[in-house]
């Protein structure tokens, strides 16, 4: 499936015009807040409309102003998870689960309930209230309740955004079960580079109302380059053996092997790494006695300045890039140079087990 | 009361969600039989709905139906009257319904009607049952209106209100006046408990339980 969207539209003295396609697997919206993540998402969705362009999905055309096509919200069947769970008040949780599947079609009406609320985890809410919820369990619910309603794609809008950082690392588990299991596209968007380098497959990040760069998550978080504080490499790789006793697994990437915390890495699983820029040190000569426990040996690739005192370092290890942000001060200091070769020295508690 | 009921939901949503050219003007004429003096209402009514009148002409000629000096007539007089009061509670508790959960009905497949009946019909529920009982309260008390348009036979277009008026000036109607005040004080007691039992039992699904 292949969702294709053009669209060009004026929100005030917002211009927004953006041109990008989706494939199977999650496609995330990257971009910093007030970038139009949400108006795309709210265009695809048919909550607003757009001024010009075309919306299709494989063959069917569901927005074409050039044609006056505009199909409603309700006859596109796309899922959508929102920001606030947006769950009725006046059903319980299962007919709110159950709310959606009375209007899809009965072809389309898999017997799926059981194992959506198994997937995510909520078969003991089923017969609670919305308002009797948490907040990760709430956002469980809506996720479920636009899977039930058989969408042809889910969009999520920042479904994580009103959550605390424990109540995130409940729910995002869910989301990577929902990507592996049920092969359905998903347009997320976020403004987290966590979340993304975690879920997303291909990455289309957005600035004020433009798209600025698509790609796979490394190849964008890595184009960041010095410019954003949260710039980050994204490293794949296999877990080769977990330690329980340290709470420490080591991952073979391109790069070298790393020691990520394990939380439940299991042996054998492909995961990613992220490694934010600003956790990776540099040194000319490889350091001893540092806390840091992962040292990969590299060339300095590229190094360009953010013109505020900062600058962001490509170093290539084997086969991957890592990116570092550090002082323009201690660059000169090492005397830094494209060619050079150097060690990066990433904080272990830096990494993030996707 | 129960014939203005869909209509006062219709109104009250055109009030709340609607933008068109001259809603202030609906707005208005809705909310004029609360302004102007009962008698004025009644004398419109009769001008309009009168056997000679545009609208009653229309009536009687077509369909065979006659509203002046007929109970169907006092209903219709207390229906205009209670009419305001009823849309007033209904469009506050429409603008109260988060649109978010319509809008978020609609990305679940439910055309806008169905949205209607399974979202906001249950959310405002509580809007309707107060509007009812208020418009039934004020019905109850109708007696400008009525008189004027209806005028005061027994049986057919008194009302509670016209009816003890009556027994006062009757001498030795004390009596039955009392009786029947009486009798107004348990009807509007019931509907009061009524409309708090059933907007009690919807809180208790709507709410936090």
């Amino acid at each position: 499936m292949t969702l294709t969207v053009e669209a060009k539209t004026r929100l005030g003295n917002f211009s927004l015009d953006v041109s990008f396609t989706s494939e199977q697997g999650v496609t995330a919206l990257f971009g910093r807040s007030g970038s139009g993540k949400t108006s795309v998402i709210r265009m695809i969705s048919g909550l607003s409309r757009l001024d010009q362009g075309r919306i299709a999905l494989d063959g069917d055309v569901i927005v074409d102003t050039a044609r006056g096509i505009h199909q409603p919200p309700h006859r596109r069947r796309f899922g959508y998870v929102f920001q606030e769970a947006r769950l009725f008040p006046h059903l319980d949780v299962r007919k709110n689960l159950n709310y959606g599947r009375w209007f899809a079609p009965k072809n389309a009406r898999p017997d799926n309930f059981d194992q959506i609320v198994e997937l995510l985890g909520i078969g003991g809410l089923l017969d609670r209230r919305p308002g009797r919820l948490s907040g990760g369990e709430q956002q469980r619910v809506a996720i479920g309740r636009a899977l039930l309603s058989s969408p042809r794609l889910l969009l999520m809008d920042e479904p994580l955004a009103a959550l605390d950082e424990s109540r995130k690392s409940e729910v995002l588990p869910y989301l990577e079960r929902l990507r592996d299991e049920l092969g359905l596209p998903i347009v997320y968007v976020s403004h987290s580079v966590a979340e993304v380098a975690r879920l997303a497959d291909r990455v289309v990040l957005m600035k004020d109302g433009r798209i600025e760069a698509t790609g796979t998550a490394s190849e964008v978080l890595r184009g960041l380059g010095g410019e954003m504080r949260e710039a980050a490499s994204v490293l794949s790789g296999t877990v080769e053996e977990v330690d329980q006793v340290h709470r420490l697994a080591r991952v073979q990437t391109g790069a070298g092997a790393l020691l990520v915390p394990a939380e439940q890495a299991q042996v054998g699983k492909t995961v990613r790494v992220l490694v934010p820029a600003r956790d990776v040190m540099i040194a000319t000569v490889k350091p001893e006695g540092l806390s840091a426990l992962n040292i990969l040996s590299g060339t300095v690739e590229r190094i360009d300045a953010d013109g505020e005192g900062m600058i962001g370092v490509r170093i290539i290890c084997g086969s991957e890039t890592v990116l570092a942000r550090i002082t323009a001060f201690s660059g000169g200091v090492l005397g830094l140079a494209p060619g050079q070769a150097v060690f990066a020295a990433i904080k272990t508690a830096a990494l993030e087990r996707r | 009361m129960l014939v203005s009921l869909p209509f006062g939901i219709l109104v009250a949503l055109a009030l709340a969600r609607g933008k068109f050219w001259g809603k202030s003007i609906l707005n208005g004429i809705v909310h004029l039989p609360l302004i102007l003096p009962p008698v004025v209402t009644g004398f419109i009514l009769l001008v309009l709905f009168g056997r000679r009148g545009v609208i009653g002409a229309f009536l009687d000629q077509y369909l065979g139906i006659v509203l002046s000096f007929r109970w169907t007539g006092a209903a219709l007089a207390c229906g205009v009257m209670g009419f305001p009061l009823m849309v007033r509670s209904i469009r506050l508790s429409i603008e109260a319904v988060d649109a978010k959960l319509e809008e978020a009905a609609g990305t679940l497949g439910a055309s806008p009607a169905f949205v209607f009946m399974t979202v906001t019909l249950p959310l405002i529920l509580p809007g309707i049952i107060a509007g009812a009982i208020l418009s039934f309260a004020k019905a109850m008390g109708e007696f400008g209106a009525t008189i004027t348009f209806v005028s005061n036979i027994p049986g057919e277009t008194q009302t509670l209100s016209a009816a003890i008026y009556t027994f006062t000036q009757v001498p030795g109607g004390d009596a039955g006046a009392l009786r029947l005040t009486i009798v107004a004080i348990i009807i509007s007691m019931a509907a009061l408990l009524a409309s708090e039992f059933m907007a009690y039992m919807v809180g208790k699904r709507t709410r936090l339980e």
